[in-house]
């Protein structure tokens, strides 16, 4: 319990910490946000220095950093410069796409990782070993923006299985429900268009995932040899019962904990990645949205994607440390 | 403890343990190999001027996206082919090689020098330095890498120089870490309290006592991390946020070529292979490096 607490206590600093970085990150930066905002538009000194006040932008720093605070809590991020709309609504128009990529490859990480890793444990030194091996190496080393722009070129240019770019084709639109196309789909009863969400999804989740499985593949490769070794898999097997019980039912379960940390702590580079991906393939998703708000200069929206990355970063950290001890007695004290 | 014996009661080698480390990872010829591979990217960043073939920032309209030299259309004296400026592919690869090396390295070195002094003041001094220190650690971790730089990037405005600052704000929290951790335990060690007993000031310890004792391993992890870094500056640079036009990027190379995956499939190829070789070079030879010196890989 007292971990738990002490984990809850850094909480609070942390999210401050970062609060105040993001805060700073947009303040600091050179340039009138008034101008920017004005753009092209003709306007007297007068009309911009009223605008300036209605920002809030004529008071100091630390007020400001107040009420940037107070504003946040309340989800109220200010206007987005370039679509002339609460950022909030802007943001909020984009993160399902964002959401369900990044669960598509979470979960695609976990299912190509989990499975390898243990089949590479079990046949330690074997051929599927070797070649998992090579394989997350290759993984971490490859730049995902590069490794999706091959895929677009064999599976959409060469091969035309898989479509380039988007989230659903036209004419396979479903009223949105949750915002996550492959559940919307399947809510409305079309086939076809869930059929259509999922080969626009595969290509940018593969993509997103490969990176995120490669270290996972190897913490339950270790996890899993750790494991083989313990007396109560000997123990189990001397019982008598099946040894591919004793692997999937016993030694799997407990070697899963470090990945579940690990993995949670990997979303990090799920997060990051969506920028990249979202961009190589088009996907209408808060990454994308990012990197185009940095070139149109649009900070507020810049400033509250970052702010609500990042939140949500340590919150996934917090929840996955605080799970890891209440699963793992030997933590629990 | 140049003079050991082991139990049977033979002599062994007096070498000290970088030098027992080195041997070992001599005798790993895939780790040997990979870093030649590193060694030879490096030379070739070095002397772009002299080996590429071309000025990697002529253009001939011309050549627009003339093929690699194996297909028809293509010619010996542009083996890699062009891009859709009519850049010879190759200088322009062999010039790349300079940006990612150099940004890769000098945001290693710097981050390694600021973790490592402020990952002994902490794990050292403790206290009120140690407490400011952490919660500064705390704070970056709590930033997603790609996050973070896009963040401070939009504020500092696309540039090499700002990425390289960028990460190196974000990358020095590795080695402090590691580095704080190693102090705490070096510090209670009877060689610290000997230096202490005979009236070194902290300052002497940490630099002149614990930093030799704990350098093999932050070492070993900078290896690890640059593989990690370059790819975060070409990732940036692919976004259009590290260097700008006209100069060459292996990043920014596979940006030029996403609008010519139909019929120009070397554009980008070839940069995003180079990036890929130099970093499974650099993982494989700091792997390498991680097993020779790291006491817990070698029995």
């Amino acid at each position: 319990m007292g971990r738990i607490i002490d984990r809850l206590l850094q909480l609070g600093p942390v999210l401050l910490g970062v609060t105040v970085i993001v805060f700073l990150m947009i303040t600091l930066t050179p340039g009138d946000p008034v101008e920017i905002m004005l753009g092209d538009m003709k306007s007297s000194p007068e009309q911009a220095e009223v605008l300036r006040r209605d920002m809030g932008l004529d008071r100091p720093p630390v007020e400001r950093f107040f009420r940037f605070v107070g504003n946040a809590l309340q989800g109220n991020f200010g206007l987005s410069f370039f679509h002339r709309r609460p950022v909030s609504e802007v943001i909020a128009e984009r993160l399902p796409a964002t959401i369900e990529l990044t669960l598509a490859a979470l979960l695609l990480s976990l299912l190509i990782s989990i499975p390898l890793g243990a089949l590479a444990a079990v046949h330690k030194g074997g051929w599927l070993d070797r070649t998992a091996t090579v394989g997350s190496l290759l993984g971490v080393s490859l730049p995902g923006f590069w490794f999706g722009i091959l895929l677009i070129m064999l599976f959409s240019v060469q091969l035309g299985v898989l479509p380039v770019s988007g989230r659903i084709g036209y004419g396979y639109e479903v009223p949105a429900v949750t915002g996550l196309l492959t559940i919307d789909t399947l809510l409305a009863g079309r086939l076809d268009s869930f059929l259509q969400a999922l080969r626009h999804l595969a290509l940018p989740a593969i993509t997103l995932a490969l990176p995120m499985a490669a270290p996972l593949m190897r913490v339950t490769r270790a996890s899993m040899l750790d494991v083989l070794r313990s007396d109560y898999v000997t123990f189990a097997e001397a019982k008598g019962l099946s040894r591919r019980r004793v692997l999937w039912r016993h030694a799997l379960k407990n070697a899963l904990m470090p990945t579940v940390t690990i993995a949670a702590l990997e979303t990090g580079s799920l997060l990051g990645g969506n920028m990249i991906v979202e961009s190589v393939f088009g996907w209408p998703g808060l990454g994308r949205l990012v990197v185009e708000s940095i070139f149109a200069r649009n900070y507020p929206l810049v400033q509250a994607a970052v702010l609500l990355y990042a939140v949500t970063y340590v919150l996934l950290n917090f929840i996955a440390d605080v799970a890891y001890t209440l699963l793992n007695p030997r933590v629990r004290l | 403890m140049s003079a050991a014996t082991d139990v049977a009661g033979t002599a062994i080698a007096a070498r000290s343990p970088a030098a027992e480390g080195f041997a070992r990872f001599l005798e790993n010829r895939l780790a040997v190999a990979c870093a030649l591979v590193v060694l030879a990217m490096v030379l070739l960043a070095i002397g772009a001027p002299w080996f590429a073939p071309h000025d990697p920032n002529e253009t001939d309209l011309l050549r627009r996206l003339q093929p690699p030299v194996w297909l028809d259309g293509g010619e010996w004296a542009f083996p890699l082919g062009c891009d859709a400026l009519g850049r010879d592919l190759l200088s322009r690869l062999i010039h790349g090689a300079r940006v990612s090396i150099s940004v890769g390295t000098v945001v290693i070195l710097f981050a390694t020098v600021v973790g490592i002094a402020a990952g002994l003041l902490a794990g050292y001094l403790r206290g009120w330095v140690d407490t400011v220190i952490s919660r500064i650690v705390d704070i970056l971790l709590g930033f997603p890498y790609l996050i973070f730089a896009i963040g401070l990037m939009a504020m500092m405005g696309p540039g090499l120089h700002n990425v390289a600052i960028t990460l190196i704000a974000k990358e020095w929290v590795v080695p402090c870490r590691l580095v704080r951790g190693e102090t705490l335990a070096a510090r209670e060690m009877e060689y610290v309290e000997a230096a202490r007993a005979i009236g070194v000031g902290p300052f002497g310890i940490m630099i002149r006592e614990i930093l030799p004792n704990i350098l093999s391993p932050v070492i070993v992890v900078a290896t690890i991390r640059l593989a990690h870094v370059i790819i975060l500056e070409a990732s940036l640079s692919f976004l259009g946020l590290g260097v700008q036009p006209p100069i060459a990027s292996w990043g920014s190379m596979v940006a030029d070529g996403r609008e010519f995956m139909l019929d120009a499939w070397w554009v980008s190829t070839f940069a995003g292979l180079a990036i890929l070789v130099l970093v499974l070079a650099i993982n494989v030879a700091s792997q390498g490096l991680r097993d020779a010196f790291d006491p817990r890989f070698h029995d």
